[in-house]
């Protein structure tokens, strides 16, 4: 996604490649004239695909917002009410407060952690390739699984956790009766299976780092952070910005370590935008309203929107200052 | 010859050198990385011990960092009383199946994409960029009115088709189809193979490394998806795959026994982290092409 801007500059660049090579007159003939329909052949089968299973729903679900279905009886034109009655719906603002903290316990935390890791890995170290896998291991698991293992460790009367505190003499918190708390596991389990994928992306980004900038700057006598900040986190920039969106998007869109770990609950408390919507629309003791459901679904897609659009401006600006 | 004289005559100087790449704070930066490794391994060591203690002793006060009584029955008993064998059959089936589809179409496209030139081949490729940012919660309501409509409901390809819908392969394949040299396409033209020909017998063979990755990150994702598949199954529990199961089925029963639900969890994790220790190179390499670009 992030890639997206930096894709698209490349474009005109390659489009010349192919006509500026060594025969020039042959080489269009090639690739241009020829190509059209093996070119269409090429491309038809992931255009069919992406037409009907994304692009066809993305447009039906505005359309499907503006209705009232239910399980049961023809379904109704209702205009822009859904919409209304979202603005109007407490459940939602809260869901929308969570997936806004969430994002913001999960994102900065999560990157910050993997930066140090993938720092403290890059030096020279006794099975560092073997401890670089086990960091990376958590990301291989379902987010299934990794909440159900949360759900586990945080149980608040026999789960790890509140056993090991109490071992040190601390009275665990109750992780599941209290929605702050409930709030702070899920952060955790996230936490746990993000930072691998933060670590190893700044580990590449890290093996681009040209270790002469480093020498130069410690002959001018500059300290390890100065260094730190001056050489070594600007050319991380690329990593940064890349991981930023992934994370943004990926807290954004969690489900099922939610769904699996505290089911949205207690009450409403770790209950984000994309589980309330699911909630609404096709959970069993939810209310059945897919009408409901796309609405909040065209919010979610919105807010996406929005946030490609200023990571969009960002990496323009970015691209400009350097 | 003379590196090799340096080291026997003088091991003090091997040793400063030795010194000088380790850097400062080598035992502590050690530690340091060895805490973290055993912070991150613990839950899944936990996993894997509650899932062989009794629930008895899952429940003991005190800390217990050891089975007490090592047990298979968290795993026998959901396998006897839920069709556990029947979901691992049908999560096979679709991460198989979507895998093979989507590997093929995004290889396909990406190298359309790198090798071909075609009128509106900037905007087509904007279009499908556009679509890697829409959330699946998004459209879920829609693309479920839209398999009951195609009579797909309840089937298995309701499942395959719309997650084979992906396009993130197609610039990984994109990006490694650029470095193959056109000469080498011209060649096998002149040799009179046709575009499909050359495509499957020079350039498939080249990118086995390509293949590998995609294959491997699009199984993984679909052996681990969770939130289509729950849409399409969650009224037969016959068709569920494993997560699904895992969630509605042994959770909503055993909610009290985590040693059931964990012996479940491990055995749905467990190819995934085979899987990973055999193709680790590929994992890595996949992921960190993703991102410097």
């Amino acid at each position: 996604m992030s890639s997206s801007p930096s894709l698209v500059t490349e474009l005109p660049a390659e489009a010349l490649q192919g006509s500026a090579g060594l025969r020039p007159r042959r080489r269009r003939a090639v690739t241009s004239r020829g190509h059209g329909p093996t070119a269409g052949a090429f491309l038809l089968p992931n255009l069919v695909l992406v037409a009907v299973f994304l692009l066809l729903p993305l447009v039906w679900a505005f359309w499907l917002s503006m209705q009232k279905i239910g399980s049961l009886g023809p379904s109704q034109f209702l205009g822009i009410n859904n919409y209304v009655d979202i603005i109007r719906d407490s459940v939602f603002w809260e869901a929308l407060w969570n997936t806004a903290l969430f994002t913001l316990l999960t994102v900065p935390v999560g990157m910050a952690v993997g930066l140090g890791m993938a720092i403290l890995l890059n030096g020279v170290l006794p099975g560092r390739k073997l401890i670089r896998s086990i960091i990376f291991l958590p990301l291989v698991i379902s987010g299934v699984s990794s909440g159900l293992i949360g759900a586990w460790m945080f149980d608040q009367y026999s789960g790890f956790v509140n056993n090991f505190l109490h071992a040190l003499g601390i009275n665990g918190p109750d992780w599941q009766s209290n929605g702050k708390w409930a709030m702070v596991s899920l952060v955790l389990v996230t936490l746990w299976i993000r930072v691998g994928f933060d670590m190893i992306i700044y580990l590449a980004g890290l093996q681009g780092v040209d270790p002469e900038y480093h020498d130069a700057a410690m002959v001018d006598g500059a300290s390890a952070w100065q260094r730190f900040r001056a050489i070594t986190l600007p050319l991380l920039g690329p990593s940064t910005f890349f991981l930023l969106i992934m994370n943004l998007i990926y807290s954004f869109q969690v489900f099922d370590t939610v769904y699996a770990m505290t089911n949205g609950g207690p009450n409403y408390s770790t209950t984000t935008l994309v589980t309330y919507a699911y909630k609404v629309g096709f959970d069993e003791h939810g209310s059945g309203e897919l009408g409901y459901a796309a609405a909040i679904g065209v919010v979610i897609y919105l807010i996406t929107l929005v946030i490609t659009a200023l990571n969009w401006r960002l990496s323009r600006n970015r691209d400009l200052a350097s | 010859m003379a590196t090799t004289m340096l080291a026997s005559t003088s091991p003090r100087s091997d040793r400063v050198m030795r010194k000088r790449a380790r850097g400062r704070f080598y035992w502590l930066r050690f530690a340091l990385a060895l805490v973290i490794a055993l912070v991150m391994l613990f839950p899944l060591y936990w996993m894997l011990l509650t899932a062989v203690s009794t629930k008895a002793d899952l429940y003991r006060s005190g800390l217990h960092l050891w089975p007490a009584h090592f047990t298979l029955d968290n795993f026998r008993d959901p396998i006897r009383n839920f069709p556990v064998t029947r979901w691992f059959r049908n999560s096979l089936v679709i991460a198989v199946l979507v895998t093979v589809i989507t590997v093929l179409v995004n290889l396909l496209a990406g190298f359309a994409f790198a090798k071909l030139n075609f009128r509106g081949k900037n905007p087509i490729f904007l279009l499908l960029l556009s679509t890697m940012m829409i959330p699946i919660q998004a459209i879920m309501v829609a693309q479920f009115k839209l398999v009951v409509k195609l009579n797909m409901f309840g089937s298995i390809w309701a499942v395959i088709l719309p997650s084979s819908a992906s396009v993130f392969g197609i610039f990984l394949a994109r990006q490694f189809f650029i470095a193959i040299p056109d000469e080498l396409l011209e060649a096998a033209r002149c040799d009179g193979a046709g575009i499909f020909r050359t495509f499957r017998s020079i350039v498939l063979p080249l990118c086995r490394p390509l293949v590998a990755v995609l294959t491997l990150m699009t199984f993984m994702y679909e052996w681990n998806d969770f939130t289509w598949p729950l849409i399409v199954f969650f009224s037969d529990n016959q068709k569920f795959t494993v997560p699904i199961g895992l969630v509605t089925d042994i959770k909503g029963q055993y909610t009290t026994n985590y040693g059931a639900i964990m012996a479940m969890s491990l055995l749905m994790a467990l190819p995934m982290v085979v899987l990973f220790v055999a193709f680790q190179k590929y994992f890595v390499q996949g992921l960190a092409r993703s991102g410097i670009k």
